[in-house]
């Protein structure tokens, strides 16, 4: 057993509002510069809809992720003998406009232009070649299913949905959506660690984040193909690859990342996962029905004496060990059995996890009304506008039983806050569906508390990074007495 | 005078240049050395451009060193003028190929409006030392015939007393102009890798061919801490 420690995250998906604060908020602070324009490390797609970049769950495109090859893990569209073969072209990159090509406005005009008889405009200037352009692309291009006939129509999580399925979706007054915010997922199995030729790309021991070193990097761009969820991201200005670095300067120091900061509908959680890394290879090459539940299995019980034992051993912290027993990721996601990880079919094993939603799913309309009761919730279920197919191909590499009982433990948290609060049901259609998931009340109210009124503390329970012991490890503290800090000095400039 | 400075005087130069300069590139400045792709902002001509260029380079950057390291056994080859011909046209052929995808790479830079925005004045040069290079190979592979043979017997025991610090110009001052331009040209290319794009060559990838897929980075080792009982037991980031 080899314990390490991992921050991971969980994103509450019946809470997001989709108002994209968090990817302002990233954007400010890290990608707001040339080359990186285009980059949103942090994006909310709307689902059904094709995403960012256009249709990036397609890897029969994109190529991206790990796939199972007789008995070998290997990767689909890199790795050492692709990769290196197709390193003066790769025919599974994804080019701008698979994203979209960035651009301003020419304010300046407002102010310059000379009197005549029209007004002046601010016309959009492409932020690569500075010509004029006509935006037809962008990061949320189809957001609230904006052109549905183009983007939510065409969503791969359809693949194995029936016509008349799909059909029913589009239906007037029973459409349905929902927002996926997504960021990189720190994955236990990264594929664009895998995928990169010049091992710049590393996860980092002590935390789990994955990180590209901007100094190694050659521009040999397998980790945009070998990356399933399309979150590493070329910036063509400098010649490097950058991705999400879960803001690691402000964990290190004690504050969240800015993403999770942000946001307005506090759907954000993040916190220490204990994870037994001996069990990598093994989980992720196991068969695809399997693969939730074994990667669940790879975090055991941060309270048991021996994982503590052996976390010590591997000298983990005490209080990472502590963080991680308060870890509000750990409560959904293990002891709660609410969230669950995106395309775990990937095989990346990735860390962040999703509570699945579940008001499109349960309501309907009826007699011109919109409801979100019936005669009986369980029936609701079966009957909800977003097919259980659907969240399944998203959240459970299609297996649908998975999907279900989330739903039903979420579903029997509300009716048991609704019986605390109004009291106007039933016992039995109380009692009844708890004891299908076999929930008792102080769990309900315990989900129901951290679902809802959980205070900042509670949401993000950071582990002290112990800088005061790094920085000796790192260098000697007397030969940079007087410099500026950690990090290179020479400014970003692309080469020669 | 001339020939001293061109064919004693350029090599070392170069040779020192490429040397110091791309160590200090290397280290000094790590984020300036990148192959700097631009497929991301064009995909599809740079396919028919890349891919017959780097392979038809990279073939004639082996076949001239085959010719520099075993010279006797490429002569042997070209006692046959069936063989000699086979091997001419074959290099002749992947000469082709490679001026085929520079042509259509320098029309790509220089027409699309996306990649011009990437290209820098260095860049330009890259273009014009490639294209003269390949030409000048070109013309001498037409006019000087048969390369592999007088430059297994000629070249390769000039290149060899520059590398034995006992230059030896005798046979080169010899040479048509073709040949000595060729020549000249090649040590400019190589006194400019650190200066340019072409530094990108210096740091193939080799390494991956042999580490394990998943690399996980300690920037520091807590066990090491708790268990050492020197003061300072000297383990320094790994992420250089």
């Amino acid at each position: 057993m080899d314990v390490r420690s991992q921050i991971s995250m969980v994103f509450h998906l019946d809470k997001c509002i989709g108002c994209h604060t968090c990817s302002i908020a990233c954007k400010n602070i890290w990608t707001d510069r040339k080359g990186a324009e285009y980059m949103w490390w942090n994006n909310v797609e709307t689902k059904p809809g094709t995403g960012y970049p256009s249709k990036w769950e397609d890897q029969d495109i994109y190529k991206g992720g790990w796939e199972v090859r007789g008995k070998n893990l290997s990767l689909r569209g890199a790795g050492k003998f692709k990769g290196l073969k197709n390193l003066f072209h790769n025919p599974s990159l994804p080019v701008i406009d698979d994203y979209y090509e960035p651009w301003t406005y020419e304010y300046a005009h407002l102010f310059e232009a000379k009197e005549s008889d029209d007004q002046p405009v601010a016309r959009p200037v492409s932020l690569i070649t500075g010509e004029y352009i006509t935006p037809s692309a962008g990061p949320n291009w189809d957001d609230d299913l904006s052109g549905s006939q183009e983007y939510a129509r065409n969503d791969v999580n359809f693949k194995n949905l029936s016509p008349q399925e799909q059909e029913a979706m589009f239906e007037l007054e029973r459409m349905t959506m929902h927002y996926l915010p997504r960021i990189c997922n720190h994955c236990l199995n990264p594929a664009c660690v895998a995928g990169c030729p010049s091992g710049a790309i590393y996860k980092r021991g002590e935390d789990g984040i994955v990180l590209i070193n901007q100094k190694k990097c050659r521009a040999w761009r397998m980790c945009i193909t070998a990356c399933p969820y399309k979150k590493t991201y070329y910036n063509w200005n400098t010649g490097k690859s950058e991705k999400c670095i879960l803001c690691y300067p402000r964990l290190e120091t004690g504050q969240i990342p800015a993403c999770m900061h942000t946001c307005v509908g506090r759907i954000r959680y993040l916190g220490v996962m204990l994870y037994d890394a001996d069990k990598t290879k093994a989980v992720a090459s196991c068969a695809e029905e399997e693969l939730v539940d074994r990667q669940l299995d790879m975090y055991p019980d941060p309270f048991d004496p021996e994982i503590i034992k052996a976390a010590r051993e591997n000298g983990i912290a005490d209080s990472t060990i502590t963080a991680a027993q308060k870890s509000p990721v750990y409560k959904f996601v293990k002891k709660w059995g609410l969230a669950l990880p995106l395309h775990p079919e990937f095989r990346t094993l990735p860390n962040l996890f999703y509570v699945p939603p579940l008001l499109p799913t349960m309501a309907f309309v009826e007699n011109g009304t919109y409801e979100t009761t019936s005669e009986s919730f369980w029936g609701a279920i079966e009957k909800s506008r977003l097919p259980m197919k659907y969240l399944a191909n998203l959240f459970s590499a299609g297996n649908e039983k998975t999907i279900e009982i989330v739903l039903k433990k979420l579903m029997a948290v509300r009716l048991h806050r609704r019986d605390v609060t109004v009291g106007d049901l039933p016992e039995n259609e109380i009692t009844d569906p708890m004891n299908e998931v076999s929930m008792d009340k102080e769990t309900a109210d315990a989900i129901f508390r951290l679902t809802s009124l959980s205070l900042f503390t509670e949401r993000f329970v950071i582990p002290a990074a112990h800088r005061e012991e790094a920085m000796e490890m790192l260098e000697s503290t007397a030969d940079v007495k007087g410099n500026i800090g950690f990090g290179f000095k020479e400014p970003p400039k692309r080469g020669l | 005078m001339f020939n001293n400075f061109f064919f004693i005087g350029l090599p070392y130069a170069a040779l020192v240049i490429v040397l110091v300069g791309s160590l200090f590139r290397y280290f000094r400045f790590g984020f300036k050395v990148s192959s700097l792709s631009s497929q991301f902002l064009e995909g599809r001509e740079l396919f028919f451009g890349s891919r017959p260029f780097h392979w038809g380079i990279i073939f004639l950057f082996f076949g001239h060193a085959v010719a520099f390291l075993f010279p006797r056994s490429v002569i042997a080859w070209g006692s046959l003028p069936v063989r000699l011909i086979i091997l001419e046209a074959t290099a002749l052929g992947f000469a082709f190929l490679t001026l085929f995808g520079l042509i259509l790479l320098v029309q790509r830079r220089f027409k699309k409006k996306r990649i011009l925005a990437v290209t820098s004045k260095m860049d330009v040069f890259v273009v014009v030392i490639l294209l003269f290079q390949v030409g000048s190979g070109i013309w001498i592979a037409f006019f000087d015939r048969w390369g592999s043979v007088w430059f297994a017997s000629v070249l390769t025991p000039y290149l060899k007393s520059i590398f034995l610090f006992n230059p030896d110009i005798a046979a080169v001052s010899a040479m048509p102009s073709g040949v000595q331009i060729h020549i000249i040209s090649a040590f400019i290319f190589i006194g400019m890798i650190p200066f340019t794009r072409f530094i990108h060559f210096l740091v193939y990838p080799f390494v991956y061919i042999w580490r394990p897929y998943i690399y996980v980075i300690w920037n520091w080792d807590r066990k090491t801490i708790r268990q050492s009982k020197k003061l300072v037991n000297g383990v320094r980031s790994k992420n250089f």
